[in-house]
């Protein structure tokens, strides 16, 4: 197993150099660049062209991209125009932020999939399981951002149930009870709009794995021991269902990351997303090129995780 | 003159281990195998799982990669060069496969599944091409509707059927035949067993046959090579095999048939058990310490055994 | 005379397709003695492998009547708690793959221990693992301990086998189905998972059935034998009489189209036609007609019944009785 997953993770590496490379060609190759946007009549095009120079933008890319990693390595990512501030404290303040948001939309996601599939699987073609097909149905065909807003327009504005912007209640004192307590409140309803919608691919999955399951040979072996039914179930066809669920859980992270994008934007929550899309706006590329290369690598790390999953809860690749 | 030889043929599978795949040895699937089939003749191939029969037959067509040796085709050698500068004679030679459910596409047409092979290799007219299929259908007894029929349509015995007129399109000269009948039931086994004898003798086609059942091997074969972990352990015609096997793999294998007369159920049981006793008290005689035979050696005329080297 | 361990009377298992009922096993009689192999033969469709299923309750979603006795209780209609008293305790079953019939994500040990836990709570965790070796042990796995911690794929398909038989006979069961024991296995292989059935039935005083296709197996095994075709017994008799003197031309058919294994002949017999599809079995008549033309169609019963031909040997349909191979097959 350890064998498995150390070869996985040098796999990694060369596949995370190899995106970092197109992340950094598709910013170059975008029009302009740092200076550009400095256009002021009263700067002489010469010095502009002595201050590329001094800076390296007339180096060769793989000069420039070598400039650019090894800064990023130690955490340089460059300068937000917008801002004026290191883009690695910018997105510092908001990666903890949507890492909290996609934490509990998991969680949620898992806490509804798991059951609703269980009963849509268990008792397929009933009308349970019509009623658990009709909502993913549902799922898959409302896109997030409406939903979102609908959500947000429900609860946030005309119940008044759920505060409608921002991760905290200002004021509150950092770490205190009442601090939690707030954020946990702010992120609750973003992400359980966003949870309603990415668990119904979960709902799915786990439904046929289980009606496929249930038609195995060894099902028959256990029912032929004498097993009850529900212990059939939860023996042996749920323990067998699960396991490509909880495999997939890594992959979930690039969903997610889709996600996050669109719902910080409608719920005005202070993460990536939110700055991601705002950055492309006013093209702050220095902090969108540094976002696709983060979202990106948890992209490369979720699969990564996934992998490690299978290799641990599936005896067939622990044990070769 | 042997239609097909095959000498010193070797099919290794590299073993990788470690952090960094290193290759640490071999899985030898096929080791020293030699063999040759004369035009218009039937050779049985027969082992047990894991024994490289399949393996063998794959190599000779070309679907597993030849570690060394060569096999000789009309007298060419088939191991040299690509697949690609021996299309010509790659023709002549055809496979039939096991299951006659996953080796036809269910996507297509059974006019598209058996005008494959010619598209591959002949420019037809669609008039041309249809009369064709038409004509092989013919020859496998389906009606010509079937043309436009998929195979999720057909009984197993009639799609092993299409899997043989899809072999015989091109007029092969050479059909490697792998388990052709083994997922079928046993009448259906009679309908394509008799059938493949009877385009033998129409198309004059030379079988290489590969199965685990002793029974239809004998039904079907003129010589017989029996193969035990990737080696040759025993090679005769079909009467040196059965009625006088030399090695005791062979006597093990030829005595765990079961015999359809339940009168002489006490007679096979103590053969049985004394070719078992024979099994246990020979076996470091008749394989090396890694469990494998020795070379083959010549006992007659036609029939050569894996013997020790002292024996 | 030993006393009849299972009793099957006019059972009929049937399967829904769109609004009808269709019947994978039309109204089967017949009866298992203690110590005894009745091998029911068949290709495929015949409804054999249904026929096991309805007598180990297993089949999930088909309408079965008639009754099946086992010691004298009926078992058809017994709700899950008591069916599962039986199963698995009284009544054991042997699967044909022996791949896919274990759980691929448990140990060997707890797939066997799952079987005694079940049936004899009261077993300490200490006790049953010594039984579940004990089982390995039983049925020829060499290093017991070594396999009790072993996952289903680090074992080969022979060891496997065994395992299923270890978990089938775990509770000393009075009836046991072997559904194509050996039809996965190398030749070698189907010879000691044969032995070890054989010698089972003698140690644990079993009534067995055996289902199979292989009428090689059959000879080598059974006491008895029943011929199914299209979900109904054609021909059941010793297995004596059946081999060499079978009535039903389906059974001679049968007999006629394996390669035989001491004489060299040119053509194997071939039945003509199919086995219809559960959907286009004939509702009437006999079954058989179709794929044996040449038969005057008057010596076809309207209702195929059964005739006993000789003592204990019973032949369905009054076309056995001018039953000739045709010559130009």
């Amino acid at each position: 197993m350890w064998k498995v997953i150390v070869r996985r993770f040098f796999v990694m590496v060369p596949q995370v150099v190899l995106l970092s490379i197109l992340v950094f060609l598709l910013a170059k190759s975008m029009p302009g660049d740092a200076l550009t946007g400095m256009i002021d009549p009263s700067i002489d095009p010469a010095a502009l062209e002595a201050q590329r120079e001094k800076l390296g933008l007339n180096n060769p890319w793989y000069i420039q991209y070598w400039d650019w990693i090894t800064k990023a390595v130690q955490g340089d990512l460059g300068q937000s125009f917008r801002f004026k501030m290191p883009v690695t404290d910018l997105i510092g303040q908001r990666l903890l932020n949507t890492v909290w948001l996609s934490v509990a939309t998991l969680l949620l996601t898992y806490m509804i999939a798991i059951p609703l599939g269980i009963i849509s699987g268990r008792y397929n073609d009933t009308w349970k399981d019509r009623l658990i097909t009709g909502y993913t149905y549902f799922g898959f065909a409302a896109p997030l951002f409406i939903f979102g807003l609908l959500m947000l327009w429900v609860f946030g504005f005309t119940l008044n149930w759920f505060p409608t912007g921002g991760s905290v209640e200002p004021g509150l004192a950092k770490g205190s009870f009442a601090y939690a307590v707030s954020k946990f409140y702010h992120l609750l309803l973003p992400a359980m709009s966003m949870a309603l919608i990415a668990t119904v691919t979960t709902v799915q999955y786990l439904r046929s794995e289980i009606i496929d399951t249930k038609q195995r040979e060894f099902i028959l072996t256990a029912r032929a021991k004498g097993a009850s039914e529900s212990r059939v179930y939860n023996r042996h066809i749920l323990r067998n269902s699960l396991l490509p669920i909880a495999a997939l859980s890594g992959y979930e992270i690039t969903g997610l990351i889709g996600g996050s994008i669109f719902i910080e934007s409608i719920f005005s929550y202070p993460g990536m997303g939110q700055l991601f899309i705002s950055s492309i706006m006013i093209r702050d590329f220095s902090v969108v090129t540094a976002l696709v290369l983060l979202y990106g690598i948890a992209s490369i790390l979720g699969a990564l995780l996934s992998d490690i999953i299978l290799s641990i809860v599936d005896p067939r690749i622990r044990i070769q | 003159m042997a239609i097909l030889e095959v000498k010193d043929l070797k099919v290794y599978f590299p073993i990788r281990t470690g952090l960094f795949s290193r290759h640490t040895g071999d899985v030898k699937a096929v080791d020293h195998v030699n063999l040759s089939i004369e035009q218009g003749m039937t050779y049985g191939l027969v082992g047990e799982s894991g024994s490289g029969k399949t393996t063998t037959g794959r190599a000779i067509i070309g679907l597993n990669q030849i570690t060394s040796g060569s096999v000789l085709f009309n007298g060419t050698d088939l191991a040299k060069g690509g697949r690609r500068s021996n299309l010509n004679i790659r023709r002549d030679i055809q496979m039939i496969f096991q299951d006659p459910y996953s080796s036809l596409n269910p996507k297509k047409r059974v006019w598209d599944i058996v005008a494959e092979p010619l598209r591959n290799f002949e420019r037809l007219s669609p008039q041309e091409e249809k009369k064709r299929v038409l004509e092989l259908l013919e020859q496998v007894n389906l009606s010509p509707e079937s043309i436009f029929k998929y195979p999720h349509e057909f009984s197993g015995g009639q799609r092993q059927r299409i899997g043989i007129a899809r072999a015989i399109a091109l007029k092969p000269k050479l059909i490697i035949a792998d388990e052709p009948v083994s997922a079928l039931d046993v009448s259906v086994q009679a309908q394509v067993l008799n059938f493949m004898r009877e385009i033998q003798k129409d198309l004059n086609l030379t079988y290489l046959f590969i199965s685990h059942d002793l029974g239809i091997i004998k039904h079907m074969c003129d010589r017989i090579g029996i193969m035990y972990k990737g080696r040759y352990v025993e090679e005769g015609n079909a009467d040196d095999i059965f009625n006088n096997p030399q090695h005791i793999y062979t006597k093990r294998l030829i005595a765990a048939i079961p015999d359809i007369d339940p009168t002489r159920r006490e007679e096979r049981l103590k053969f049985r058990e004394s070719v078992k006793a024979e099994y246990e008290q020979a076996y470091r005689d008749y394989f090396d310490e890694e469990g494998l035979a020795y070379p083959m050696k010549s006992v007659s005329a036609t029939h050569s055994v894996a013997l020790p080297g002292r024996g | 005379m030993n006393e009849e361990l299972l009793k099957i009377e006019n059972l009929t298992t049937s399967f829904r397709i769109g609004d009808d009922y269709y019947a994978a096993v039309d109204h089967v009689s017949l009866a298992v003695k203690k110590n005894e192999i009745l091998a029911i033969v068949g290709e495929s469709g015949s409804g054999k492998s249904a026929l096991a299923f309805s007598v180990m309750g297993l089949h999930t979603r088909a309408k079965t009547e008639g009754q099946i006795y086992y010691k004298g209780q009926d078992i058809v209609n017994l709700p899950p708690s008591k069916l599962n008293k039986l199963r698995g305790k009284e009544m054991g079953m042997i699967f044909q793959d022996p791949l896919s019939a274990l759980n691929p994500l448990m140990i060997i040990g707890d797939q066997i221990e799952e079987i005694l836990l079940l049936h004899n709570p009261k077993l300490s965790s200490k006790e049953r693992k010594a039984k579940a070796i004990d089982l390995l042990q039983k049925v020829g796995i060499p290093r017991p301990e070594h396999t009790y911690t072993q996952y289903p794929h680090q074992l080969s398909g022979g060891m496997r086998q065994r395992v299923i038989i270890a978990i089938a006979i775990a509770n000393e069961p009075s009836l046991l189905i072997a559904d194509e024991p050996t039809t996965a296995l190398d030749v070698t292989i189907q010879l000691q998972i044969l032995d070890l059935i054989r010698k089972l039935k003698n140690d644990i005083n079993a009534g067995i059935i055996l289902i199979t296709h292989d009428l090689g197996v059959v000879a080598e095994m059974a006491d008895r034998v029943a011929v199914m075709y299209a979900g109904q017994i054609v021909e059941i008799a010793d297995i004596y009489s059946l081999i060499s003197n079978a009535r039903h031309p389906y059974t001679r058919s049968l007999l006629n189209s394996i390669p035989a294994s001491n004489e060299k002949q040119e053509k194997l017999h071939v039945i003509q036609g199919i086995v219809p599809s559960l959907k286009n079995l004939p509702r009437k008549g006999c079954r058989f007609k179709a794929r044996i033309p040449w038969i005057d169609e008057s010596a076809h019963e309207e209702n195929p019944q059964m005739h006993e031909v000789a003592p204990g040997h019973f032949v369905r349909c009054t076309c056995y009785k001018g039953f000739h191979f045709p010559d130009h097959n």
